[in-house]
């Protein structure tokens, strides 16, 4: 069945964010899409369905929303307090959203990005062969109060799931390898790169994050006269003043400024949520270790759906309790317990 | 001295193969023709390819291919033939955009002119009949970096940036032109308005240039850009496109 999901109120960064588009580098265009890969592939899971369907990727804070069918919801990322009808939720856990109830999600508790997956996924226009919306590039728009956004065909009706809220939403260590430019810095200054404690800056979006410390600057040599290169996400590029910047899914394609490492793919998504404030740290690892984390990650992300777990529920929370068949499937009320199984 | 090419790995994200330390023409051509040699190649491990000014960079998830494998290959393929004097790529197109370059909607040609040593008259002259070709493209989507202008157009970057220039502003620095995108700062020199749509997202077609590609900006009067704003809503802001050979 498939609906519409209606937006009664929105936060200022709503957007509608997949996988993104590959087979546009060389056009100015970079891959984008979610924030936080992991928030996806959990949001997939929870619903029992494809990681290529789009979600709702909203920043800091949620909105209002009421679906015109039943729907199913999941919850990921950031935990953001949310409720249905007025009946609290549990994040990182998938729900059912009857026709017409009302869905708020408020702020974030920690983190940054919380996603909104519905089943069937929000069914928002192509535009060359993604649903993700890059504000900068003038693919879509954020979501806006009044909004109708067409939702998927769902497949599956399975709902009360759950996922272990991994801690990626405080900052904490990054690892970063060495990049092309990393020789361009002295030794000492990579140094007292790798030790310092850097705070995430308030100036953060999803193009980078400003990272602020009482260390002063990180100069590379010769630094004004570095050419353009290409820019990947995760590149910790340093400004003029030796600020870095780590740069996120929707950074440009090119840049000049020199870039001292890149985090590895794997931890982006923990820089991503680091709250203004947090604390983060960046260490050197060689390519042997990254390319084993990023091995664990992707091993990690097939198993997703082996953790899922069904929600508890605690009748007092239940609203209609006598809609709930609370005795059915493996035992009857009525059977011999003892009889042999048919 | 480093000799060049160079092989480098960017992050876990892929290889770089630079061509020179600076800009120069026959290092752009190489990294265009290697870009192009890559393509027909169709790795099967290389997601997609892209050139920079003097490079190309080519994604290979380097968690699951060695950089030392990719860069074996790599210096196999770079060795098939001398890539500056390498052809430029094939289907390239020469495109004529009618340029304002009245004070109101080039309010820095004045000072860019300056900055180039010519008056504002010969400037417009220069920029008007110079061909430019399509370097790269970055920054943001089908944003061409176009040059070499003649040498003392080498003008540096401003020192704070201009808060906004609108989109199909041209501007200048360092030898090159740009067109942008989308209204955006720059601490280039707004120094002609044009009505080119290099991205154009809900067309079949979304972007408008390719590098390689060529192009003018004749002169044309504020009214007479108005009128071909008006007129063609194709994105093309009036341009003449033909095929180079």
């Amino acid at each position: 069945m498939s609906g519409t999901l209606h937006v009664t109120s929105a936060g200022p960064s709503i957007t509608i964010q997949d996988q993104g588009r590959l087979g546009y580098l060389s056009q100015g265009l970079n891959k984008s899409g979610v924030a936080d890969t992991t928030a996806l592939f959990e949001g997939a899971a929870l619903l029992g369905q494809s990681s290529e369907l789009a979600a709702l990727e909203m920043v800091g804070m949620g909105g209002t929303f009421h679906s015109d069918t039943d729907s199913r919801i999941a919850l990921t990322g950031a935990p953001m307090s949310a409720s249905i009808d007025g009946t609290p939720l549990t994040w990182n856990a998938s729900h059912a959203l009857p026709a017409g109830a009302k869905l708020v999600i408020g702020g974030a508790r920690v983190g940054t990005y919380g996603y909104l997956h519905v089943g069937g996924g929000i069914d928002g226009p192509v535009r060359m062969g993604s649903r993700a919306t890059h504000i900068s590039a003038g693919l879509g728009a954020a979501i806006a109060l009044g909004d109708a956004l067409p939702i998927g065909k769902d497949k599956s009706q399975t709902t009360g799931n759950a996922l272990p809220q991994e801690e990626r939403f405080d900052g904490g260590q990054i690892r970063v390898v060495a990049s092309m430019q990393t020789d361009l810095f002295e030794q000492d200054v990579r140094d007292r790169f790798n030790q310092t404690q850097f705070r995430r800056d308030p100036r953060a979006n999803r193009m980078g994050v400003r990272m602020d410390s009482d260390e002063g600057g990180f100069f590379a040599n010769d630094q004004l006269n570095i050419l353009s290169e290409i820019i990947v996400p995760g590149d910790i590029q340093i400004t003029g003043d030796g600020t870095p910047y780590v740069l996120m899914c929707e950074c440009g394609t090119t840049g000049g400024y020199p870039r001292i490492g890149t985090v590895i793919p794997c931890d982006l998504n923990r820089v991503a949520q680091a709250p203004a404030g947090a604390t983060l740290c960046f260490s050197f690892v060689s390519h042997r270790e990254a390319e084993a984390a990023e091995r664990q990650a992707s091993t990690e992300r097939k198993m997703l759906a082996q953790r899922i777990y069904p929600l508890v529920r605690d009748p007092h929370t239940m609203r209609d309790l006598l809609r709930y068949q609370l005795v059915s499937g493996a035992i009857s009320a009525t059977a011999d317990p003892f009889a042999e199984e048919n | 001295m480093t000799d060049f090419p160079q092989i480098r790995s960017v992050g876990m994200s892929g290889m770089l193969v630079q061509f020179a330390e600076k800009v120069s023409e026959p290092a752009n051509r190489a990294a265009l023709a290697f870009r192009a040699a890559l393509q027909a190649a169709e790795w099967s491990e290389v997601t997609e390819t892209s050139t920079s000014l003097v490079s190309t960079f080519i994604a290979v998830d380097l968690a699951r291919t060695a950089p030392q494998a990719m860069t074996a290959k790599l210096q196999a393929l770079l060795a098939a033939q001398d890539w500056f004097h390498a052809p430029l790529p094939a289907g390239r197109t020469l495109w004529q955009v009618p340029c304002a370059y009245d004070e109101a909607l080039a309010p820095q040609l004045i000072e860019a002119a300056e900055a180039a040593g010519v008056s504002p008259e010969q400037a417009i002259k220069e920029l008007s009949t110079s061909r430019v070709r399509v370097l790269t493209i970055g920054f943001a989507p089908g944003q061409p970096y176009m040059g070499e202008l003649p040498e003392h157009w080498n003008i540096p970057r401003q020192q704070t940036l201009t808060k906004s220039v609108p989109p199909g502003a041209l501007v200048v620095a360092i030898r090159q032109l740009i067109v942008f995108t989308n209204a955006s700062p720059t601490g280039w020199r707004h120094v002609g308005q044009t009505a080119f749509q290099t991205f154009r997202p809900e067309a079949e077609m979304p972007f408008a240039l390719s590098p390689g590609d060529e192009l003018c900006f004749p002169a044309v009067t504020a009214n007479e850009l108005r009128k071909i704003t008006a007129k063609d809503t194709s994105g093309n802001g009036g341009a003449q496109q033909e095929a180079l050979t």
